[in-house]
Protein backbone atom coordinates (compact mmCIF):
# COMPACT_ATOMS: atom_id res chain seq x y z
CA UNK A 1 0.00 0.00 0.00
CA UNK A 2 2.81 2.40 0.66
CA UNK A 3 4.65 4.11 -2.14
CA UNK A 4 7.87 2.51 -1.02
CA UNK A 5 6.75 -1.13 -1.17
CA UNK A 6 6.19 -1.34 -4.93
CA UNK A 7 8.63 -3.43 -6.90
CA UNK A 8 11.76 -1.51 -7.85
CA UNK A 9 11.10 1.22 -5.30
CA UNK A 10 11.52 -1.34 -2.53
CA UNK A 11 15.05 -2.13 -3.75
CA UNK A 12 15.85 1.59 -3.71
CA UNK A 13 14.61 1.85 -0.14
CA UNK A 14 16.68 -1.19 0.79
CA UNK A 15 19.76 0.64 -0.52
CA UNK A 16 18.84 3.66 1.61
CA UNK A 17 18.43 1.38 4.64
CA UNK A 18 21.88 -0.06 3.98
CA UNK A 19 23.35 3.46 3.85
CA UNK A 20 21.78 4.38 7.20
CA UNK A 21 23.01 1.12 8.75
CA UNK A 22 26.51 1.94 7.50
CA UNK A 23 26.33 5.39 9.15
CA UNK A 24 25.23 3.75 12.43
CA UNK A 25 28.13 1.32 12.32
CA UNK A 26 30.56 4.19 11.64
CA UNK A 27 29.32 6.04 14.74
CA UNK A 28 30.09 2.93 16.79
CA UNK A 29 33.78 3.75 16.25
CA UNK A 30 33.44 6.60 18.75
CA UNK A 31 31.80 4.21 21.22
CA UNK A 32 34.76 1.85 21.03
CA UNK A 33 37.41 4.59 21.13
CA UNK A 34 36.09 7.52 23.14
CA UNK A 35 38.45 9.02 25.67
CA UNK A 36 35.74 9.71 28.25
CA UNK A 37 32.45 8.10 29.24
CA UNK A 38 30.45 11.03 27.92
CA UNK A 39 31.92 10.60 24.43
CA UNK A 40 30.61 7.06 24.45
CA UNK A 41 27.18 8.16 25.67
CA UNK A 42 26.88 10.78 22.91
CA UNK A 43 27.98 8.23 20.31
CA UNK A 44 25.43 5.67 21.58
CA UNK A 45 22.79 8.41 21.38
CA UNK A 46 23.70 9.08 17.73
CA UNK A 47 23.64 5.35 16.97
CA UNK A 48 20.19 5.04 18.55
CA UNK A 49 18.91 7.95 16.47
CA UNK A 50 20.14 6.23 13.32
CA UNK A 51 18.46 3.01 14.49
CA UNK A 52 15.12 4.84 14.82
CA UNK A 53 15.50 6.03 11.23
CA UNK A 54 16.31 2.50 10.06
CA UNK A 55 13.20 1.11 11.79
CA UNK A 56 11.00 3.80 10.20
CA UNK A 57 12.47 3.09 6.74
CA UNK A 58 11.90 -0.66 7.21
CA UNK A 59 8.29 0.07 8.15
CA UNK A 60 7.89 2.02 4.91
CA UNK A 61 9.70 -0.48 2.69
CA UNK A 62 7.91 -3.62 3.91
CA UNK A 63 4.51 -1.94 4.41
CA UNK A 64 4.16 -2.68 8.10
CA UNK A 65 3.01 0.40 10.05
CA UNK A 66 3.23 -1.49 13.36
CA UNK A 67 7.00 -1.04 13.26
CA UNK A 68 6.51 2.68 13.90
CA UNK A 69 5.42 1.89 17.46
CA UNK A 70 8.73 0.10 17.96
CA UNK A 71 10.53 3.19 16.62
CA UNK A 72 8.68 5.43 19.10
CA UNK A 73 9.55 3.13 22.01
CA UNK A 74 13.18 3.00 20.86
CA UNK A 75 13.36 6.81 20.78
CA UNK A 76 11.90 6.96 24.30
CA UNK A 77 14.45 4.43 25.60
CA UNK A 78 17.27 6.32 23.90
CA UNK A 79 16.27 9.59 25.58
CA UNK A 80 15.80 7.95 28.99
CA UNK A 81 19.21 6.27 28.71
CA UNK A 82 20.97 9.58 28.03
CA UNK A 83 19.16 11.44 30.81
CA UNK A 84 19.71 8.63 33.32
CA UNK A 85 23.44 8.35 32.66
CA UNK A 86 23.91 12.12 32.77
CA UNK A 87 22.03 12.28 36.08
CA UNK A 88 23.80 9.30 37.62
CA UNK A 89 27.31 10.48 36.87
CA UNK A 90 26.95 13.92 38.48
CA UNK A 91 27.96 13.76 42.13
CA UNK A 92 26.49 17.06 43.30
CA UNK A 93 22.82 17.54 42.55
CA UNK A 94 22.41 14.21 40.80
CA UNK A 95 20.16 11.28 41.57
CA UNK A 96 22.69 9.40 43.64
CA UNK B 1 6.44 6.59 -9.90
CA UNK B 2 4.65 9.70 -8.80
CA UNK B 3 5.65 13.17 -7.77
CA UNK B 4 5.06 12.37 -4.11
CA UNK B 5 7.60 9.56 -4.29
CA UNK B 6 10.24 11.87 -5.73
CA UNK B 7 9.62 14.44 -2.99
CA UNK B 8 9.88 11.69 -0.38
CA UNK B 9 13.09 10.31 -1.86
CA UNK B 10 14.70 13.76 -2.03
CA UNK B 11 13.79 14.44 1.61
CA UNK B 12 15.28 11.10 2.68
CA UNK B 13 18.45 11.77 0.68
CA UNK B 14 18.91 15.21 2.25
CA UNK B 15 18.36 13.61 5.66
CA UNK B 16 20.98 10.99 4.82
CA UNK B 17 23.39 13.79 3.88
CA UNK B 18 22.93 15.53 7.24
CA UNK B 19 23.26 12.23 9.11
CA UNK B 20 26.53 11.50 7.30
CA UNK B 21 27.76 14.99 8.22
CA UNK B 22 26.90 14.29 11.86
CA UNK B 23 28.80 10.99 11.76
CA UNK B 24 31.84 12.67 10.18
CA UNK B 25 31.76 15.34 12.89
CA UNK B 26 31.47 12.69 15.58
CA UNK B 27 34.52 10.88 14.27
CA UNK B 28 36.76 13.78 13.25
CA UNK B 29 36.24 16.60 15.77
CA UNK B 30 38.77 16.87 18.59
CA UNK B 31 36.69 17.32 21.74
CA UNK B 32 33.63 16.10 23.62
CA UNK B 33 31.91 19.47 23.30
CA UNK B 34 32.50 19.88 19.58
CA UNK B 35 31.32 16.32 18.99
CA UNK B 36 28.17 17.06 20.97
CA UNK B 37 27.70 20.20 18.87
CA UNK B 38 27.88 18.21 15.61
CA UNK B 39 25.62 15.44 16.87
CA UNK B 40 22.91 17.61 18.39
CA UNK B 41 22.46 19.88 15.38
CA UNK B 42 23.12 17.90 12.23
CA UNK B 43 21.68 14.64 13.51
CA UNK B 44 18.44 16.33 14.59
CA UNK B 45 17.94 17.97 11.20
CA UNK B 46 18.72 14.71 9.40
CA UNK B 47 16.29 12.79 11.61
CA UNK B 48 13.40 15.22 11.10
CA UNK B 49 13.92 15.37 7.32
CA UNK B 50 14.13 11.59 7.00
CA UNK B 51 11.02 11.02 9.10
CA UNK B 52 9.14 13.60 7.00
CA UNK B 53 10.21 11.75 3.87
CA UNK B 54 9.05 8.42 5.31
CA UNK B 55 5.73 9.98 6.34
CA UNK B 56 5.01 10.97 2.74
CA UNK B 57 5.27 7.36 1.55
CA UNK B 58 2.40 6.12 3.72
CA UNK B 59 -1.09 6.43 2.28
CA UNK B 60 -3.18 6.47 5.42
CA UNK B 61 -3.39 8.98 8.22
CA UNK B 62 -2.50 6.92 11.30
CA UNK B 63 1.14 6.17 10.32
CA UNK B 64 1.55 9.80 9.28
CA UNK B 65 0.37 10.91 12.72
CA UNK B 66 2.76 8.49 14.41
CA UNK B 67 5.67 9.74 12.31
CA UNK B 68 4.74 13.36 13.03
CA UNK B 69 4.74 12.63 16.76
CA UNK B 70 8.05 10.79 16.44
CA UNK B 71 9.63 13.70 14.54
CA UNK B 72 8.42 16.22 17.14
CA UNK B 73 9.73 13.98 19.92
CA UNK B 74 13.15 13.64 18.31
CA UNK B 75 13.23 17.39 17.61
CA UNK B 76 12.71 18.12 21.29
CA UNK B 77 14.62 15.33 23.03
CA UNK B 78 17.77 14.94 20.95
CA UNK B 79 19.29 18.37 21.82
CA UNK B 80 17.99 18.00 25.39
CA UNK B 81 19.79 14.70 25.90
CA UNK B 82 23.00 16.04 24.40
CA UNK B 83 22.78 19.15 26.59
CA UNK B 84 22.30 16.99 29.70
CA UNK B 85 25.30 14.81 28.91
CA UNK B 86 27.49 17.81 28.12
CA UNK B 87 26.46 19.59 31.30
CA UNK B 88 27.24 16.48 33.34
CA UNK B 89 30.64 16.30 31.67
CA UNK B 90 31.33 19.96 32.45
CA UNK B 91 30.30 19.46 36.08
CA UNK B 92 32.69 16.55 36.29
CA UNK B 93 35.56 18.79 35.26
CA UNK B 94 36.27 17.79 31.68
CA UNK B 95 37.93 20.85 30.21
CA UNK B 96 37.11 22.16 26.73
CA UNK B 97 39.58 21.91 23.90
CA UNK B 98 41.94 24.87 23.67
CA UNK B 99 44.37 26.26 21.14
CA UNK B 100 47.39 24.99 23.08
CA UNK B 101 46.41 21.44 22.35
CA UNK B 102 46.24 22.10 18.61
CA UNK B 103 49.93 21.41 18.08
CA UNK B 104 49.73 18.14 20.00
CA UNK B 105 46.77 16.82 18.05
CA UNK B 106 48.26 17.95 14.76
CA UNK B 107 51.52 16.21 15.46
CA UNK B 108 49.51 13.19 16.55
CA UNK B 109 47.66 12.97 13.27
CA UNK B 110 50.79 13.76 11.30
CA UNK B 111 52.65 11.01 13.15
CA UNK B 112 49.82 8.62 12.34
CA UNK B 113 49.81 9.58 8.70
CA UNK B 114 53.55 9.16 8.56
CA UNK B 115 56.11 10.35 6.07
CA UNK B 116 53.95 12.03 3.42
CA UNK B 117 53.85 15.68 4.68
CA UNK B 118 57.33 15.44 6.18
CA UNK B 119 58.87 14.15 2.95
CA UNK B 120 56.99 16.60 0.73
CA UNK B 121 56.83 19.88 2.58
CA UNK B 122 59.01 19.64 5.68
CA UNK B 123 62.68 19.75 4.66
CA UNK B 124 62.15 22.05 1.68
CA UNK B 125 60.33 24.76 3.61
CA UNK B 126 62.75 24.48 6.51
CA UNK B 127 65.72 24.81 4.21
CA UNK B 128 64.13 27.68 2.34
CA UNK B 129 63.45 29.60 5.50
CA UNK B 130 66.92 29.03 6.89
CA UNK B 131 68.66 30.12 3.73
Amino acid sequence: MTLASEGSTEALFLLLIGAFVLVGVVTLYRVARGPTTHDRVIAVNATGTTTVLVIALVAAAFDQPGFLDIAIVYALLNFIMSIAISKFTVERGGVL
Amino acid sequence: MSLLLYVSLSLILVGLFFTVIAAVGLIRLPDLYTRAHATSKADTVGTVLTLAGVALTFGTNVPRAKLLLLALFMLITNPTATHAITRAAYDQGIEPWEAEQTAETRTGTAAERGPEPAADGGPETDGGERE
